[in-house]
This record gives C-alpha cells, sequence and structure tokens, in this order.
C-alpha cells in the first residue's frame, strides 16, 4: 500500500525519530510513505477564524496532492494532523470558505475537500489493523508499563477529529497492548500540556505538564509514547522523570528495525 | 457606541459564534488548563462579547493565555465554543498597527538546542498577524 505522507517542520529537525522510524516500521509493515513533493509548513495551530485563507492555503497543497494521486494523506505530528484535518472538513463543509481558496487555488486545479485524512495511529488501526501488527511484533515489549499521551490535538473537536471516544480514548491503548506491553490509563491523558504556552510562561507549562507526569506516574506508568513533539518538549523540559518517547520509536523497536528504546533514553 | 456594536458583529462573524446560545455554566472555564493565568476567562469571553462589552478584553493579557486546547470546544454542553470566541478577539486586537505579540526578532533569544520547530511556529501563529 502507498500513501501520501505528510511529514512536517519539527520532524525534518527536532523530531527526527518521530519521521525515521514512522519510514522505518511503515516499511515492515508493508506501507510505502510517499513523502508529498514541496509541502509547506501547516503553521502549527489551526486559526478557527471563518475569514482566515491564506493561512491554511499550504493545508489545502498538501491535501489536493493526496487527493491527485489517489491516495490516503497520512500525518505523523498531532499539530500537522490537526491542521490539516480541521482545514478539510472546513472545505468540505463551508462553501463560502472554499470558494475564496479555490480562487487562490485556481491555477493548481478546484479542490473541495476529497482527500481522505490519516493519522498514522488511525493507519494503523484501519488501514493495516492491529492485529495484523501483532503478527508482526519480533521483540515483544511484554511486562513493559507504557502511558499513553494523548494531548488535545489527535481528539479534539472531536465532531472534525473522529479518532476517538475524545473523552474515553482507546487507540494508543490499543496500539502498545498490540505490541505486547501493558497500557496504562490514567485521567489527564487528553488533557494539554500548555502547548506554546511555554514561550512566555513556562510555569504555566509546567504545571500542566507536572500533573500529566505525576498522574502517569501514580498509575504505574514506566514510560510514556506521544505522537506530538510539543507534548514531548513540554514533558521532557517541565521535568518528566521516566522515559517520553514517540510512539514511531517504540512501534519500530516491537517491529524488530529499532534498537531498546529504554536504553536509548 | 456605534464602534462597540461594529466590534461585536464582527467578532461574532468572524468567530461564527452564536453568543446568545450560553447558558452560563461555566463548564468551559471549569476545564480550561489556563484558568490560572487568565483574568477574563472562557465564559466571560462569551458573556462579554454577548453585551458588546469588549475593550476589557482587547486589553487583557488572557487574550494570549489560551491554549487553543479545544477542550471547551468539545466540553460545552450547548456547543457555544467559546475558544472561537477568544480567538477572534486576540486576531482583532493584533491585527492592529504594531501590535503583535511576537515578531521575528524575538525568535532568536528564544530558541535553544531542543526547542521544537513546532513551539516557535504556533506561537508566532498565534501571537502575530
Amino acid at each position: 500500500m502507498k500513501v501520501s505522507y505528510f511529514p512536517g517542520c519539527t520532524l525534518k529537525n527536532k523530531a527526527k525519530d518521530l519521521d525515521t522510524y514512522a519510514y522505518k516500521a511503515a516499511e515492515a509493515l508493508g506501507v510505502t510513505l510517499e513523502e508529498i513533493e514541496n509541502w509547506q509548513c501547516c503553521g502549527g495551530v489551526f486559526t478557527t477564524a471563518q475569514n482566515e485563507v491564506a493561512t491554511k492555503l499550504s493545508s489545502v497543497r498538501a491535501l489536493k496532492y493526496a487527493s491527485d494521486r489517489n491516495q490516503a494523506l497520512v500525518t505523523v505530528c498531532s499539530a500537522c494532523h490537526n491542521v490539516i484535518k480541521q482545514t478539510n472538513h472546513a472545505m468540505q463543509t463551508d462553501k463560502a470558505f472554499s470558494d475564496k481558496v479555490n480562487r487562490y487555488m485556481a491555477e493548481d486545479g478546484g479542490y473541495c475537500g476529497e482527500a481522505e485524512v490519516y493519522h498514522y495511529l488511525e493507519m494503523l488501526r484501519d488501514l493495516v489493523g492491529f492485529d495484523k501488527i501483532k503478527e508482526k511484533v519480533v521483540n515483544s515489549l511484554k511486562g513493559r508499563k507504557i502511558a499513553a499521551y494523548y494531548g488535545c490535538l489527535l481528539l479534539r473537536p472531536n465532531k472534525v477529529m473522529r479518532m476517538d471516544d475524545p473523552e474515553n480514548p482507546g487507540i494508543m491503548e490499543d496500539f502498545i497492548r498490540a505490541l505486547g506491553a501493558d497500557a496504562v490509563v490514567y485521567a489527564r491523558r487528553n488533557e494539554c500540556c500548555g502547548g506554546y504556552i511555554s514561550v512566555e510562561s513556562p510555569d504555566a507549562a509546567k504545571r500542566n505538564s507536572g500533573a500529566i507526569v505525576q498522574n502517569a506516574k501514580a498509575a504505574g506508568a514506566e514510560m510514556i509514547i506521544t505522537a506530538c513533539p510539543l507534548c514531548k518538549y513540554n514533558l521532557v523540559k517541565q521535568g518528566a522523570d521516566i522515559p517520553v518517547v514517540y510512539f514511531t520509536e517504540l512501534l519500530a523497536e516491537a517491529l524488530g528495525v529499532k534498537e531498546d528504546t529504554n536504553e536509548q533514553q | 457606541m456605534n464602534n462597540s456594536k461594529y466590534l461585536r458583529d464582527e467578532i461574532i462573524r468572524m468567530s461564527g459564534v452564536n453568543t446568545s446560545k450560553c447558558m452560563k455554566c461555566g463548564k468551559c472555564s471549569a476545564t480550561c488548563p489556563a484558568y490560572e493565568e487568565m483574568e477574563y476567562h472562557p465564559h466571560q469571553f462569551v458573556a462579554m462579547v454577548e453585551t458588546g462589552d469588549i475593550e476589557p478584553l482587547l486589553n487583557s493579557e488572557s487574550l494570549y493565555k489560551c491554549l487553543s486546547c479545544f477542550a471547551c470546544i468539545d466540553r460545552c454542553p450547548r456547543g457555544v465554543e467559546p475558544a472561537k470566541v477568544v480567538e477572534a478577539v486576540r486576531l482583532t486586537a493584533i491585527k492592529k498597527q504594531g501590535a503583535n505579540r511576537m515578531t521575528a526578532n524575538d525568535v532568536p533569544a528564544m530558541v535553544e538546542d531542543d526547542t521544537p520547530q513546532q513551539l516557535l511556529v504556533s506561537a508566532f501563529r498565534k501571537y502575530t498577524k
């Protein structure tokens, strides 16, 4: 299976592990990630104002690229996923917005929200199947106690994202169990880490991130996994004393295409 | 007075939010992860825009504390979507000439070895117009 892949700015720099192991694990599962040519940064945050157009064009170009190839558009960073999926939803449901966008896009041909957007986790669940992943595990993570940190952007707003139950999600726990590990469920797994507030109020970020890590540890977690470079940064920077790794690293380790995730920390 | 009516209509149009649907239960503020940093909380944004009392919001630091986590949007029992109101007021404030919260010149001082691009890109998107 071939899919169009949108990596995003951080994955080519500070979050190379998220990208590298996304490729390696996909290859081991028989999926080819075809990186979108000349992709442009998504902007990091979806602007909800209805009169915002220019800030959403990079997402539309990526969506159109995938749609032109009849491929699913796969993202791995939570922020890129959120921005691109919300933009696609606006293209499907807001006629005034899509008309304006298509005037900008006249030379590229029209686009009205035809592409299907999958987060890598959704690709694993819906296109590959957790059962198939279970069969391909060569290094079982049996006995490891791993907590999934969803944060905000994978789940909300739910009427657009539709990944999972936004208040009691299970996709990442099912992912962890497919790799043979124990999934640690804790209350704060879908609360905000503080996001970009760490630019001007590190204390506020510390309060949010600290509460998440403490909650995960109290539930027995020995490791936290995330899909978001900014979540990882905040959890680590604000004092996590257990390893915080990208979910693709864990997947690559279980599939035998990466060394032990614990040792690397 | 005319100006405040214009501002109110503009913010409501930009946000797409019907502020009159709010039943003032306060759930948005109760679930807000930036509550402690805010002078005006999400439910107050909705109420003050509804009544046209917008100037205090335009001048408040609270505009820059919203994390865009969408918690208030998902958890509002009336579907009011308070974060969209906060965003519309913030854009109104930073669109004024010279009112950007962050400029490109501020970026170098923010970069440390472990700073992810996403942090700067997101902050820039929220604080700059």
